[in-house]
Order: C-alpha cells, then structure tokens, then sequence
C-alpha cells in the first residue's frame, strides 16, 4: 500500500481496534472511515480488509451500496438539496436546479477547487421547513430558489475571510 | 453533571420516580413564584435557532439574577413544525410562536419578570383571526391524542433521564417484570397493537413466534431507519422521549427473552442518534440498563448500529444484513426472522412508534389502550402531515380519525385558497386519495381498501398544482434510485417505468404507454422478492386509477392541466393586466422576453413586452419576477 502515509494507517487501526469486540463491524468502522477522512479510497478498503478478515470484494460491494460512503473526497462544503416528497411537492428540485446552475454541477459531483459537492438527499426529516436544503449538516429552512446565491456565497465569503 | 444515583431495586425506583415526579410537578406548576421557560428542540426547531435562543435565555436569565426561580430547558417536538421555534411559559403554559433570537429580552421583560403576555408572539387563528394564549385550546391540537406514541415529547427533557423517571418511565417496565413473559405478550396481543412501520403486523404475534423458539441467545431490534421521504415520526419520537422507546425495547426484549436490543437509526438523524447514546449510556450508569435490572433476572443491553442511507434497509431483512456489516438487500423468507434473524437467532424487528406504544399499553392496560380506535386497528397513529396544508407538522390521532379532520381540522386546509387535490400515505409503497376518499377512517383496512396503505405515517397533501403524473415519475425516480438490484422485476422493471413516465411528461407519450404502464405494474407486484419491490409501483397504480384524465390528457393531448411538465408548459403575459415594467425581461436569463410597439392598457407610457416562445427555456423567472402576476402558465 504505497499511497497511505503511516498517520494514516495509525488512525484506521486504531479505528477497526475501536470495534474489535462487537461481531459483525463493518459497516461501524467504514462510518468511522468516511467521517474521519471524507471518502474510503481502494488502499483503505485493502488495509481494513486486511485488519479484519473480511474479503476486500465484498468491503467494496458494501462501500458502494450504501450512499453515504463515498469512492472520491467531497467537497468541503456538501450542499444537500432535499428531494423528499413534502420538499419536492413545494418545489425543492427548482432549487436543485438553481444551485446545479451557480456551481456548475450535476449532482453527485464536487467543484474543481473541491470548495462544494453538490448532493441530492432523500428526506431529512425536516418536512415542515420544506424545501429544506442542508451544508454539511446545518439545515436551512424553506429555501427559495433565488436565496440559492445566497447560501453559496455565504461560504465563499467564509473561505474569503479564513485566507 | 451530577453523578447518577444507581437504582438496584424496586423499592429505590419507585422512590425514584416519586422524587422526580414531584420535581416535575413543581416545576410544571411552579409554587413559589417559580417560572419554568421550555424550548423546542426538534430538528425543524432546531434549524431556525432554537438552540441559541435557548442559550440567550439561560444568559439573560442568571445575568438578571433570576437562576433562582427561572429554568429554561429545551424540549422534544411540539409537533407544529410550521409555526416553530416554540417557547412555552409555565405554570401559565403560555405559548409563544416563530420566537426570534431577537425576542427572548422582551419575553424575559414582558412575561417573566412582569407577568404580562408578549401578544404579537402568541398564535393566530387562520380562521377566526384570534389570538390564542395556550397550547390546547389551538386547533391544530385540539383533535389530537399526543400522550401515547410522543408521551412526553412537549414536556420532559429529552437529554435528561429524571424528567422522563418523573414522567413515568419505566413504572411499566417494573410492572413487566411482575408479569411473566407470556403473560406481556397476551396483553400486547390483547390490545390489538399492529406494526406502525408500514405492514401493520400483530406486534403480539410477532413476539409470540420469537418466544417460541428456544434459544440461547435472542434479538430485538428497533426499526429506525425511516426512509420514506416525507414522514418523520420515528425521528420525533427518539428526539423527543427517547427513554420511552428504549423501555418499549426492554420490555419487549423481556418478553421474548432477548438479552441485547439494536437501534438502527438512520445517519441523517444525528439529533436522534445523540440523544439515544445519552439516555443509554445514563441508564447503564443507573444500573437499569445492564445485568439483573431492579434485582431480577432480566439482564438487557441496548446497542446503536448507524444505516447509511439505503432506504430498501427499512425492509427488515435488508436491515438485518446492513447490521451484520453487508449490503442492504432482502433476504428471501421463510425462514423468517422470528426464526432465523440477526446473526441467525431469533429476532423480532419493531419499528420505533410501535416500540413507544408499548410502555402505555403495559403501563395503562390492554384494554384502556384498545378503547381507541376502530375495530381492525387500535390506539393512536401518529402522522407527519406535510405538503401543500396550512398546519404543517407531527400529529398523534386516534384511530378512526377522518382524512378530512387530519387535512382540514388539524392541517387548517390548503393554503393561498387553492384547491384540495390528493393526499398520499404510505410513502412510495402507497397510494394517493382523493376528494371521495377524504371521509374515510384512518385505519389500516380502509386505507387498503381505498388503494393506499397506512404505511409509516407519511401524509403528504397535493393541491391543484401538482401534477400526478410528475408526482407518480418523482415516486418511481426514487425508487429506481434505491433498489438495491438483487431481484430484476424491481431492478429493471421500474427502470421500465421511470422511462415510460418521463417519456409522457416530455409529452412524448401514447395510449399504449398506459397499457404497458398497467401490465409492468402488476408484474414488478407479483413477483418482486421484498416488500419494498411488490409495493415499488403503487405510486402508478393509484394515481392511474385516481387520475385516469389527467394521464389520458398527458398521452392524448399532450397538454399537463397542472401546468408542471415543463415541455407542455407555456409561459404567457397577458396583456390585460402588463404594466410594461420590464422586470420580466431584466429576470429572464435566456433573453426570450421582448418590448412590443404596443402600449400597457395599465400605463400607456411604458410598452406591453411579450415572450418569444422558441427562446424561452421554462425556467418561471419571469412569473416571480412579475409584480403584478400578469405572467400565467398555459
């Protein structure tokens, strides 16, 4: 494995270690993964594989199942547009749209300054605010599509004053 | 924080509970000049700030020196999400709504310290225009039953286990444990309580196979992985009480002799997730989680398994395989998992609302819990009403409560005045019902019976504008998404669909297009492997048999009367009522809106414009654009 740096192999050791006693771990260790790192590249389903046993076939079938485990790093920034029945009946793919249109984007993909991804989201629960559009993980309520701008540029203002 | 008393016995949780109880009380009925403020803490809450609104309080509050006898405390969900971030004053139950961080001075000012009501912050009556001062006399909670399934979820703290002892958790457990493991299981069978995931299955008979098997080692699991868009109950419930579901899960784990219980609860759900790992971990410190609890020989443990986002991990035996670290698909049953579950043991999977039934039903008996309700389905159903309706939000009725008293009693009907056209239940697995229906009780047999299901209590409402052949498209493009590809009538089939339904949306569609519309239907039905896949097209059906003209005018004339499929859709200004503005044309990002030689019957100084339809992209910039809605769609 020539492309984990040895920090790296330190930390998901340490994860798979974390879940040593429970029976069946995958799934815990892989979310420990993605949120620690942002995505689970090849080398890393090799390395948990080779830590607990299980064939790297099937970690890879697991990993691209589920849709919060990601093959490619995300943007710093995931824009979530809620595509839920009560988003969509008040016309949150409109908003989709939008945001597709200001970053350029198609769902799924993440800027080429890996600044924003731009994903599609299956109900978080919060129908009341609908259309309800998230940023990693901050959820903001009854978003129109011209207030789409507003929210990008939010963050570029924030990544403008971090410089 | 302070450390946990450890509750060993019978004697000492009782005891317990009395203390608690009494806290609460006097907390809720404040002698002394007490005040207590709580604050909503559900998601939706929770994004428009309730959580500093929560830390401003408590600021302002020792700042004015009055930590003494003021308490602030964020709460569960008060269910009308629509009207939220709540703040409720007591012993007065005063209830503020769409509180602002900018307010908390004047509430602490006004309320508090004068003892006088913020007026402009009370709820309106849509109807009467009045203003109303508590909680129970709105009419959104009037019809409502909110003291079964969300027990607790607009009083107690949710991240704090005194308030839910005070409250009464765990008496039912106790009461469990004095009864021996069948005679729980009569009296869950005994109330009628079904499933309230989806299916409606008899929990008591669901526990009954599992406590038939003989085995050393048994699983309860708590179905928390609520994937249909639209419904968020299951969430709400967790955020709210998340003790009452844990001693729901306890004592199910008791009556089927189960030693360990798994949540799986979905990972866009990080509020739930953390309240859940506190209560837990709070109840092991307790002792009342772990080995021999209260000094009996029930030993229990609960554990957190995270979904990842696969809503076919809803299906119970998908859900099985994700917690045993594999991809989410359907097992093929029998053997079924009463049988053969997680880890191949007896397993019985409850969903979460079911789960949260159970301490009332033990606690107030069977038969209590069965006088609500209708015959075929008993006690209280709770619904997430979201859509096009006023009172948005988490409802808890009774059994036997009508469509038309859920949308127009409690939802407060359609908003802008426009039309009332379906309501659909049941997520992607169910149907939509429509004017006809809406006198139909809300029970598991009349909702099949009028082509929908109960489902998991999603109840998304539609007016006039919603297309139902966009709406059919956006179900089957979301299942198309999710199937998890193990069996081919789900996989290819309702790929087959989402074709010829984008097809007719893109007014590209034909007669024989319903024909084959109907027949892939009832095949993916029959002979799809799980429940998900026989239910996948539902959606179709429903609408179809619904809304035959409305299908009929898409293949046909290939017009969309909801004016929502973009390629039958055109953009026109009425020149009647054109001021000649302009603000149309600076909107327009395609340039496709022109000033004409003519000039606004409005303000004969300025020119009527028009749009060029070969240019216009449909992108409806113009319409928000329009001050004066001349711009209408045809």
């Amino acid at each position: 494995m020539p492309h984990l740096q040895g920090s790296a192999v330190t930390q998901i050791t340490k994860i798979v270690e974390r879940y040593k006693d429970e029976p069946t771990p995958l799934m815990m260790i892989l979310e420990d993964v993605q949120k620690e790192y942002g995505y689970i590249p090849l080398e890393v389903q090799e390395l948990i594989s080779d830590l607990t046993g299980v064939p790297v076939s099937e970690i890879y079938g697991v990993v691209t199942f589920y849709s919060f485990f990601s093959l490619t790093p995300k943007g710093k920034y995931v824009i979530g547009v809620c595509l839920g029945t009560a988003c969509y009946v008040k016309g949150s793919q409109l908003v989709l749209n939008k945001f597709s249109e200001i970053l350029n984007l198609k769902p799924g993909e993440t800027t080429e300054d890996g600044l924003f991804t731009l994903d599609v989201l299956r109900c978080v629960g919060a129908c009341a605010i609908a259309p309800a559009v998230s940023v990693n993980g901050k959820v903001y309520p009854q978003v129109k599509p011209e207030e789409a701008i507003k929210i990008v540029n939010e963050y570029k203002n924030k990544e403008a004053e971090a410089c | 924080m302070a450390k946990i008393e450890t509750i060993k016995t019978e004697k000492q949780l009782l005891d317990k509970i009395e203390h608690c109880g009494a806290c609460l009380e006097k907390k809720f009925h404040c002698q002394d000049g007490h005040r207590a403020i709580v604050i909503c803490g559900g998601t939706g809450c929770l994004s428009s700030e309730s959580a500093e609104i929560l830390a401003k309080f408590q600021k302002i509050i020792i700042e004015k020196g009055l930590s003494e006898t003021v308490t602030a405390n964020i709460v569960g969900c008060f269910g009308f999400c629509s009207q939220g971030p709540f703040v409720k004053i007591f012993p007065e139950e005063t209830l503020y709504t769409k509180v602002k961080m900018s307010d908390v001075e004047e509430i602490i000012e006004k309320d508090i310290v004068n003892h006088e009501i913020v007026e402009r912050l009370l709820f309106v009556d849509p109807v009467t225009k009045q203003k109303v001062q508590k909680q129970h006399d709105i009419n959104f909670y009037k019809l409502q039953k909110r003291d079964i399934a969300l027990h607790g979820n607009d009083e107690i703290n949710p991240e704090d286990i005194d308030e839910a002892l005070g409250d009464g958790t765990f008496i039912a457990l106790n009461k469990a444990l004095h009864m021996t493991r069948q005679e729980v299981i009569d009296e869950v069978l005994k109330s009628g309580l079904r499933g309230r995931g989806g299916a409606g299955f008899p929990t008591g008979r669901k526990w009954q196979f599992a406590y038939n098997v003989e085995s050393e080692d048994k699983y309860i699991i708590c179905n928390g992985d609520e994937g249909d868009p639209g419904a968020f109950m299951d969430r709400s419930i967790i955020e709210g009480n998340p003790c009452n579901v844990i001693e729901g899960m306890m004592i199910a784990g008791y009556a089927i002799g189960a030693k360990n219980g798994y949540f799986y609860v979905r990972a866009e759900y990080p509020v739930a997730v953390d309240r859940l790992k506190k209560a837990i971990a709070e109840l092991e410190e307790a002792g009342l989680l772990g080995d021999h609890i209260l000094g009996t020989d029930f030993s229990f443990r609960c554990h957190i398994r995270l979904g990842a986002g696969a809503f076919v991990c809803g299906e119970e035996t998908a859900l099985l395989n994700s917690v045993e670290g594999k991809r989410g698909m359907p097992r093929p049953r029998p053997p079924f998992p009463a049988v053969k579950g997680l880890w191949g043991k007896p397993s019985v999977i409850n969903n979460v609302e079911t789960l949260a039934n159970v301490p009332y039903i033990i606690r107030e008996g069977a038969a209590h819990y069965a006088s609500f309700g209708t015959d075929d389905s008993k006690g209280t159903k709770v619904f997430a009403l979201g859509g096009k309706v006023n009172n948005v939000g988490l409802v808890e009725v009774p059994m036997g409560t009508t469509l038309r008293q859920l949308i127009f009693d409690i939802g407060g009907g359609i908003p802008n005045n426009k039309k009332f056209k379906a309501i659909q239940t049941g997520g992607p697995s169910g149907g939509c019902l429509t004017e006809k229906d809406l006198d139909t009780p809300i029970d598991y047999g009349s909702l099949i019976a009028h082509g929908s299901m109960m489902g998991s209590g999603g109840a998304i409402v539609m007016d006039e504008d919603n297309c139902m052949v966009d709406v059919a498209k956006f179900y089957m493009t979301f299942i198309c998404d999710e199937s998890c590809g193990k069996c081919s009538p789900c996989r290819i089939g309702t790929k087959r669909c989402l074709e010829i339904l984008t097809n007719i949306c893109d007014g590209k569609g034909t007669l024989q297009d319903l024909e084959s519309l109907k027949e892939l239907s009832a095949v993916i039905k029959a002979n799809s492997l799980c429940g998900l896949g026989q239910t996948a097209t539902n959606p179709i059906i429903s609408t179809m048999a619904a809304f035959p003209d409305e299908y009929r005018a898409h293949v046909v004339d290939h017009v969309c009367p909801a004016h929502v499929c973009k390629s039958m859709t055109q953009y026109h200004i009425v020149p009647d009522e054109c001021f000649g503005c302009g603000m149309c044309a600076r909107g327009c990002p395609a340039g496709a809106i022109f000033k004409t030689e003519e000039p606004s019957k409005k303000n004969p100084r300025l020119m009527l414009h028009e749009i060029d339809q070969s240019k216009c992209v449909k992108c409806g910039a113009c319409m928000t654009a329009c001050r004066f809605h001349a711009i209408i769609k045809k």
